[in-house]
């Protein structure tokens, strides 16, 4: 085994294991915003490990180009997706876990929980 | 190499279905496509890197997957923001 194939080792499973560290956060995370904290692991990091350690090891150029525009992409689409999710789920009156110290958001609250009401941009 | 890959493979699999089993189990709308949203990156990462391990990958799946991932979250946030949880 080289330098080379050590290194790849590492960062791949690095990033196996951060999938797996979500998965599992999934179900032990208390509400929904700790929850997404947890999934974002895989879906940035560990996305970009795995992808990188794949792209380093292919041969063809074109293959390597596809998986650096998924990244790419990865990064653009995710905060957005995360900041949609999170705020519906706060509009719609996500219950939180007791242990939450803040809540800044509340004060400014649009409830669009009550039907006829369009939410506020 | 091999074994590293079929560990690798092993790792994304039980990760995702871990994430199938938040999706499937009773929550809030919000905690589901969440869950979704994971696990359609996972399998993004699973084959990736599948396709070390065949000689004719088909990559160009990745973009598709990461975007419709992506438009899916988008669509079921502005739904759940007009429809409560």
């Amino acid at each position: 085994m080289t330098i080379g194939d050590l290194v790849f080792s590492i960062v791949l499973l690095t990033g196996v294991v951060l999938g797996l560290l979500a998965g599992v956060g999934l179900h032990r995370f208390p509400d929904v915003f700790a929850r997404m904290h947890a999934a974002t692991k895989p879906s940035t990091l560990g996305l970009v490990l795995v992808v990188a350690a794949v792209a380093a090891r292919l041969d063809d150029s074109s293959d390597t180009a596809k998986l650096l525009v998924v990244i790419i992409l990865q990064f653009l689409t995710a905060p957005v997706g995360a900041h949609m999710v999170a705020r519906a789920a706060h509009r719609a009156g996500g219950q939180m876990s007791p242990d939450t110290q803040v809540d800044e958001l509340s004060e400014v609250r649009v409830d669009t929980s009550a039907r006829g009401v369009p939410p506020q941009p | 190499m091999d074994a590293v890959i079929t560990t690798a493979l092993a790792g994304l699999i039980a990760g995702a279905a871990l994430c199938l089993a938040r999706l499937l189990r009773p929550g809030s709308l919000a905690d589901r496509i969440v869950a979704l949203d994971t696990m359609l990156t996972i399998i993004v990462s699973g084959v990736a890197v599948g396709s070390l391990l065949t000689t004719d990958a088909f990559l160009d799946l990745l973009v598709v997957v990461s975007l419709l991932g992506f438009v899916g979250t988008i669509t079921v946030a502005r739904f759940m923001e007009r429809r409560g949880p």
